[in-house]
């Protein structure tokens, strides 16, 4: 439905290369035509969203963002607290994507103001068929926000 | 502690529909589509409320929901109003709130994402379609993500 008038643009926040390249493939497997742009950390992230210095001038907002939890400088915690603060970026969700499986960081993440936790699988199939119902879900079924 | 697909317990949806068809026909689409859950129904978001902080002996020993599915257009305190409180809630922010409704304006769904909606689900007047979209939000909530296990 969205995906159909309008192309998103999906911010990655990853520091693992094999891991982005990844994402990467899985969204044109699966055929969602976005605009995926990637970032390395959380610091980066911020850089981005903020349109901060020339990397990032007129850098596309991001309808949806996909956060790494563990990163070097600014990790993916840090990093969701600041733009869940910050008014002009609270309204974007960011769906917590990593290899952590621990109880602690799926409340922490939900307490920040995740708008879901998904546990990388490591098997390439799974983590294939894992990006298509995220994609399913966030670009075909649900209404994101529109800045005017 | 870590849980797998398997050793999973139930997890518990609280469903927030001032109208009672709209709530019944909720729990038939979620049924149909087979997901191993246990829903709970408010009328409107007071209660609801009531329900989560468990307050009175009506509530005394309710469940805490690991989903909450919320309408937005609800008598006494609007929809918008229980997802603000539940997320200035120290105890309740952390439960993800997804909106499920037929309103359209895209001033709600600004603020209902600004207020921490972890998702806008317009809701569809035919069935099949209806039934279609809660299949999509229930893989995503109850297969993909991992939900915070509120086991108090």
């Amino acid at each position: 439905m969205n995906a159909a008038t309008q192309r998103l643009t999906i911010l990655l926040v990853e520091d693992e290369p094999a891991d982005a390249h990844l994402v990467k493939t899985a969204l044109s497997e699966n055929h969602i035509l976005a605009d995926l742009r990637h970032v390395v950390d959380g610091r980066d992230a911020l850089e981005y969203l903020r349109r901060q210095g020339p990397r990032f001038a007129g850098a596309p907002r991001p309808d949806l963002i996909l956060l790494d939890l563990n990163m070097p400088r600014m990790d993916g915690r840090e990093c969701l607290s600041a733009l869940k603060q910050d008014p002009h970026l609270s309204d974007i969700p960011v769906v917590v994507l990593t290899t952590s499986e621990v109880e602690r960081d799926v409340l922490a993440s939900y307490t920040l103001g995740a708008a879901g936790f998904i546990t990388k699988p490591m098997d390439v199939l799974k983590f294939m068929a894992a990006i298509r119902d995220l994609g399913v879900y966030w670009f075909d079924l649900v209404r994101l926000p529109r800045q005017e | 502690m870590t849980l797998t697909m398997n050793d999973k317990p139930n997890l518990r949806v609280l469903i927030v529909e001032d109208e009672p068809g709209d709530a019944r026909l909720m729990q038939l689409a979620l049924r149909k589509c087979g997901f191993a859950i246990e829903m709970s129904v408010a009328g409107d978001g007071v209660d609801a409320l009531r329900m989560l902080r468990r307050e009175g002996e009506r509530y005394r020993l309710a469940p805490r929901p690991d989903l909450i599915l919320l309408d937005l257009k609800m008598p006494g305190q609007s929809g918008l109003g229980f997802l603000e409180a539940v997320k200035q809630d120290e105890c309740l922010r952390a439960i993800p709130v997804v909106i499920v409704t037929t309103s359209m304006l895209d001033a709600d769904v600004l603020a209902s994402y600004r207020a921490g909606a972890a998702g806008y689900v317009p809701k569809s007047t035919d069935i099949n379609e209806f039934i279609a979209a809660i299949n999509i939000l229930g893989q995503y909530w109850f297969r993909l993500a991992r939900l915070p296990l509120n086991r108090d």
